[in-house]
């Protein structure tokens, strides 16, 4: 298998090399990809959208159906790994380990026995549990918050500055699982469970899908922003920034919760307690 | 000679992705460990996206962003100052999507792993042929 | 764009990519992965391509390897080739 591969490879780049002497030479301004659709987006986002950074414009009014239905497949893939993944009618485990906070001393309680109180000192701990790093622990604590502001930050900014709904809710999601890895899952999903998760991930898409079928409504073309200026009380050119907004919005929801959920089905191989 | 240079010079950029290609091509086809083809499979879709975002590069251009956008003066714009915005948005959806896989895959590897007990890909087929 | 910064990142790129695959260890291979990727940022970025360079930083570099790194948990660490 190595040796065909070996040679399958080669005759492939070979093959490709050759193909490249057909190519305009590298970062040629006139090359067949500049000089048809992309200057029109240049020239015209301003007065079109009266957004700066053209990659958004792009990305969310001129070519709004392509993102909407990456964010539902990016959707459909979280769902996908839940379905995978996720063991309910899983053994209970016979042994709960409980850990009293303040003195740290561990319990096992065998089944039958009688468990602790909901607010008492005691915490449900998992089988492997290693103590918590204090530094860790505390720089994330106080790290996560001043990540989570910048996230919203670069949603919000996506129009003058480079960022929008897709990195956005990337970092978001990476806070919740940075704060999974510091402390443990069992704690990050008492804070945000699976099932806001999904309604997150799928309120997302429906954000995006609603928004485009507003316009409709209001006697426009679907994802025609421009059809919203009553609503929002602007002139159609801002209404279609505002638009943007809107669906940036919807887009960082989708991919957050996405992330969220698809860290949680794969360090736990879909159990949800005994995690990374 | 000269023209072996020039040739050299504008297209050194275009083997190196098609070099990183078949790095990742090599590792899909010839690795034996399903993770491993997972990271292979990434390597050829970055390679991919870099070829493509690589095409709306421009000589003495800036990025994608229009400068005095928003102070509402009448600015000239020509296209030949930024750089071509349309492989950029396709691109970065793709990344985005291309994580999305990326989690799907390693869902597989783990369900296969937990049916089969390995993750080595020649184990798995003696075990297919053993039932 | 200056090149000699363009063929030094081209090259450790592509080095990067090769000993990811090549690593017995899987939690290395991920961690070289999580090099490559953001060196492909870098490169991105030098090409004027923010958007795209700001999302694999992100992407890539964080979240695809705090994934891989999870997965490995759950199966095994050692690869055979």
């Amino acid at each position: 298998m190595k040796k065909t591969g070996l040679i399958m490879v080669i005759v492939t780049g070979i093959l490709l090399i050759a193909g490249t002497t057909e190519f305009p030479d590298w970062a040629d301004p006139n090359s067949p990809a500049s000089s048809h659709v992309s200057p029109y987006y240049i020239l015209k986002a301003i007065d079109d959208t009266a957004v700066p950074n053209v990659v958004s414009a792009v990305l969310a009014d001129y070519r709004g159906y392509d993102t909407m239905f990456e964010t539902a497949v990016i959707f459909a893939a979280g769902l996908a790994c839940f379905f995978l993944l996720r063991q309910f009618n899983r053994k209970r485990a016979k042994t709960k380990m409980y850990r009293h906070v303040p003195t740290g001393i561990i319990i096992d309680i065998d089944e039958g026995g009688k468990l602790p109180e909901e607010n008492s000192n005691f915490e449900r701990i998992d089988s492997q549990w290693t103590p918590y790093d204090l530094i860790i622990k505390t720089t994330c604590r106080i790290i996560i918050p001043f990540i989570q502001v910048f996230a919203l930050y670069v949603i919000i900014h996506g129009h003058h500055s480079p960022g929008g709904g897709f990195q956005g809710g990337v970092i978001l999601g990476a806070t919740i699982i940075l704060f999974a890895i510091s402390h443990d899952l069992r704690t990050t999903i008492k804070r945000l469970s699976e099932k806001m998760a999904s309604v997150f991930s799928s309120m997302g898409v429906f954000l995006f899908a609603a928004t485009g079928m507003l316009c409709l409504l209001l006697g426009s073309v679907y994802l025609d922003y421009s059809a919203l200026s009553d609503l929002l009380g602007t002139d159609p050119v801002m209404a279609r920034s505002h638009g943007i907004l809107i669906i940036e919005i919807g887009v960082g929801l989708s991919v957050m919760a996405v992330m969220i959920w698809l860290y949680y089905n794969l360090s736990s191989a879909g159990k949800h307690n005994e995690g990374l | 000679m000269e023209e072996i240079t020039a040739l050299l010079v504008s297209r050194y950029n275009y083997w190196a992705f098609i070099v990183l290609m078949m790095v990742g091509l090599y590792g899909m086809i010839a690795k034996n460990n399903l993770v491993k083809k997972i990271i292979g499979m990434n390597i050829f879709q970055t390679a991919i996206i870099l070829f493509y975002v690589s095409i709306g590069a421009k000589k003495d251009a800036t990025i994608p962003i229009i400068e005095h956008g928003h102070h509402g003066e009448e600015v000239v714009i020509k296209a030949v100052d930024y750089i071509n915005p349309l492989p950029h948005v396709l691109m970065l959806t793709a990344i985005v999507v291309s994580v999305a896989t990326l989690g799907v895959a390693l869902a597989l590897a783990i369900r296969v792993y937990r049916q089969y007990n390995t993750l080595e890909e020649n184990e798995i087929k003696s075990q297919l042929s053993e039932e | 764009m200056v090149w000699q910064f363009d063929v030094i990142i081209l090259t450790l790129v592509i080095v990067c990519g090769i000993g990811a695959l090549a690593v017995k260890d899987l939690i290395g291979a991920a961690i070289l992965f999580s090099a490559y990727s953001f060196l492909m940022c870098l490169l991105w970025a030098i090409m004027g391509a923010v958007d795209v360079a700001f999302t694999e930083a992100s992407v890539g570099a964080g979240v695809s390897t705090v994934l891989f790194v999870a997965a490995v948990f759950q199966t095994r660490r050692r690869s055979k080739d």
